[in-house]
C-alpha cells in the first residue's frame, strides 16, 4: 500500500475513485431517465411492427430510413425504442430482486455468522445443499412451477441467489464477531442481537453494499438469460433478454439486433459492480 | 489515596472479589479422538486469591500462564467450570448473561489492543456514550443524545482528551490517545471495578508512563478496584499495591508489591524480578 500512494498524490487517486463512483452513476441516471420517459423519448412504438421497414441498419450505415437511428428488427420494430423501453424491465428486475436476494442472503449470514452453533449448522447445510443446484436450471425450473412473469422471475432470482450473500456475509461475520469491540460492548451492558445491529452490521455493511451492487448486475444478466429461454415475461413486453435471443435468428443479416441491447447489457452490470466498488472506497470512513 | 492511619498488612482492606476454588478448562480440539469427546487443558487449576477494595492488584505470569484468562472470568467474559467468583459476597460464577448485565455496570475493561477493542465505524463520543446510554447514567432516566454526548466528552475530558477527539473516528488516533478512549469508556460508567488487559504492551514508552500515570490518578480519585494484568514486572512496581504471580494456572505469589519484590517465594519469580531491566546507568557508559 505505501509504495503505491508513494507513486501517486491523494489527490489524484481521489479522483480515480469519484471516477468510478461518478461515470456508473451517469449510466445509471442514464437509465432511470431513460425507464421514466420512455413514453417521452422512445421515436415509435416499440411494439409496432411494419413489415416494410424490418431490417434497417443503424443510422451510420448506407441504405437506413431517418428516424431509425439504431435500426430496425426482423419485425420491423424500432432497435432503439425496444432498447429504451427494455430499461424497464432491467431496472425493475435488478432494483427489487438484488434488494430482496440481499435481504433475506445477508440475513442469514449474518445470523449464522454471530450466533454461531444451530444457526450456523442449519444455515451453513442449507447453503451447501442449495449450491449444489445448477442455478440456471434451477431458475428455469421455478419460472416453469410458479408460471411467466416479472414477479416469478424476481422471486426466483431471490431464491437462487440468496447463498451468495448468506456465504461471504457470514464469514465476514465469524472474523468481525472475534474482535474485541463485541467482547467490550458485551462488557457495556450490550444485548446479543444489538451487538450485532449496531456494532458488527456497520462494519459488514461496506461488503453487503458492494454485493448489492453487484447482484444488480447479476440480476440483470439472470433475467436476460430468462427471456434468452423465452421464461422470463411474455413476448409483448420489450426485455433486453428477449432482444437478444430474437437478434441471435437473425445475427448474420443483422446483428444490430443483438448488439445493442448486448451493450446496454454489458454497461449496465459493469457499472453496477464499479458502483459498488466505487461506494465502498467513498464511504468507507477507514479507507478514506 | 487516603490511606487510613493503621497499618495495612494487620489490618487488609475488604476485598471486592473472592476467587475460591477457580477451574476453568478449554477442550483441546487438535487431540480429538474420532468418537470420544476432546482432551481438556487446565487452564485455572483451582485458583483462590482476593482483590482487596480500592487497590491496584498486578496479575503477572509468562504468556498462557492463565492471567488473561482469570481476568475474562472476573468480568465473566468466561464462565469457569468450578469454583467460586464472589464480588461483594455474590457468586457471579454460574449467573447468566441477563442477571449479569445489571452488574456489569460495575464490572468495566480495558483491553489490550484498542484497535481491536473500538468500533472502527463508531465516532470516539458515540464508543464512550453506548454504555452511558445503556445504564441511563446521571440525571432524568430518558436523556437526549446531546446531554449523552456532552457525558461523554466529560469522561473524554478526565482522561486528557479535548471534546474534538469525540467527532473523529478510533484510527484517526495514536496508539496513546486510541487507549486513552479505552480508559474513558471504562470510567464513563462510574465501576468500582476496572480489568486492564496488558493495556499498554502495544504502546511505545512514553506513551505507556503516560497512559499509567492517568490510571493511577484515576484509580486514586474514584477510589477504583482495578485487576492489571501484564507481563512486564517494571510497569507492575509502577503501578500496583499488590502483586499475584500466576504460573501454569496455579498462584505461586500473593501479596504486596513490597513483599514480593523484596522476599520472592519461588525461583520463577525470581528470574521474572531478574529479567527487569535495571534504570541505573553504567558511570563508564559515557567514557
Amino acid at each position: 500500500m505505501a509504495d503505491v500512494s508513494l507513486q501517486t498524490t491523494p489527490r489524484a487517486r481521489s479522483g480515480r475513485r469519484n471516477l468510478r463512483l461518478w461515470l456508473p452513476l451517469a449510466w445509471i441516471s442514464t437509465l432511470v431517465l431513460a425507464a421514466v420517459l420512455a413514453p417521452l423519448i422512445a421515436p415509435h412504438d416499440p411494439l409496432y411492427q411494419d413489415l416494410f421497414l424490418e431490417r434497417l441498419p443503424p443510422f451510420f450505415m448506407a441504405g437506413t430510413e431517418p428516424g431509425y437511428w439504431l435500426g430496425t428488427d426482423s419485425l420491423g420494430r424500432d432497435v432503439l425504442s425496444r432498447v429504451i423501453y427494455g430499461t424497464r424491465i432491467a431496472l425493475c428486475v435488478s432494483l427489487i430482486a438484488a434488494t430482496a436476494t440481499c435481504l433475506v442472503g445477508s440475513t442469514l449470514g449474518l445470523l449464522a455468522g454471530f450466533f454461531g452453533g444451530w444457526w450456523d449448522r442449519v444455515i451453513s447445510r442449507l447453503i451447501e445443499i442449495w449450491m449444489a443446484f445448477p442455478p440456471v436450471l434451477f431458475a428455469v425450473l421455478l419460472v416453469a412451477v410458479m408460471g411467466t412473469g416479472l414477479t416469478s422471475v424476481i422471486v426466483a432470482i431471490a431464491l437462487i441467489d440468496w447463498t451468495r450473500f448468506a456465504r461471504v456475509i457470514r464469514a465476514e461475520t465469524m472474523v468481525q464477531a472475534q474482535m474485541d469491540y463485541v467482547d467490550s460492548a458485551q462488557i457495556g451492558g450490550a444485548r446479543r442481537l444489538t451487538t450485532l445491529v449496531s456494532e458488527i452490521l456497520p462494519n459488514v455493511l461496506p461488503s453487503i453494499v458492494a454485493l448489492l451492487m453487484l447482484e444488480m448486475g447479476i440480476a440483470v444478466i439472470v433475467e436476460a438469460i430468462l427471456s434468452f429461454v423465452n421464461l422470463s415475461l411474455s413476448s409483448d413486453v420489450a426485455t433486453w433478454g428477449s432482444m437478444i435471443a430474437e437478434g441471435r435468428n437473425a445475427i448474420h443479416f443483422a446483428w444490430w439486433v443483438l448488439l445493442f441491447p448486448l451493450i446496454a447489457l454489458f454497461l449496465t452490470v459493469l457499472s453496477f459492480s464499479q458502483l459498488g466498488e466505487g461506494l465502498k472506497q467513498r464511504f468507507d470512513p477507514v479507507l478514506q | 489515596m487516603a490511606v487510613p492511619l493503621t497499618c495495612p498488612q494487620t489490618d487488609p482492606a475488604p476485598a471486592l472479589f473472592s476467587v475460591r476454588g477457580l477451574r476453568l478448562s478449554f477442550p483441546d480440539s487438535a487431540h480429538k479422538p474420532l468418537f470420544a469427546p476432546a482432551p481438556r487443558i487446565e487452564v485455572l487449576k483451582g485458583l483462590d486469591l482476593d482483590l482487596p477494595k480500592g487497590q491496584i492488584t498486578g496479575i503477572v505470569g509468562e504468556s498462557g500462564s492463565g492471567k488473561s484468562t482469570l481476568g475474562r472470568v472476573l468480568v465473566r467474559l468466561m464462565r469457569p467450570d468450578a469454583g467460586q467468583v464472589l464480588l461483594n459476597g455474590q457468586d457471579i460464577s454460574t449467573l447468566n448473561e441477563a442477571a449479569l448485565r445489571p452488574l456489569r455496570r460495575n464490572l468495566q475493561m480495558i483491553f489490550q489492543d484498542p484497535m481491536s477493542s473500538l468500533n472502527p465505524r463508531h465516532k470516539v463520543w458515540r464508543i464512550v456514550a453506548a454504555p452511558l446510554a445503556r445504564y441511563e447514567c446521571g440525571s432524568a432516566p430518558q436523556i437526549g443524545l446531546a446531554e449523552r454526548r456532552d457525558q461523554a466528552l466529560r469522561a473524554l475530558e478526565r482522561v486528557g482528551l479535548d471534546p474534538g477527539f469525540g467527532e473523529r473516528y478510533p484510527h484517526e488516533l495514536s496508539g496513546g490517545q486510541r487507549q486513552r478512549v479505552g480508559i474513558a469508556r471504562a470510567i464513563a460508567l462510574e465501576p468500582e471495578f476496572i480489568l486492564a488487559d496488558e493495556i499498554v504492551s502495544g504502546l511505545d514508552v512514553s506513551s505507556q508512563a503516560q497512559v499509567l500515570s492517568l490510571l493511577k490518578s484515576l484509580a486514586q480519585e474514584m477510589n477504583l478496584t482495578i485487576a492489571f494484568i501484564s507481563h512486564d514486572l517494571s510497569v507492575i512496581r509502577h503501578l500496583c499495591d499488590n502483586v499475584i504471580v500466576l504460573n501454569r494456572g496455579e498462584i505461586l505469589e500473593n501479596g504486596s508489591v513490597e513483599q514480593v519484590f523484596s522476599a520472592p517465594q519461588s525461583d520463577i519469580t525470581r528470574l521474572l524480578l531478574d529479567a527487569i531491566p535495571l534504570p541505573e546507568l553504567d558511570d563508564k557508559w559515557f567514557d
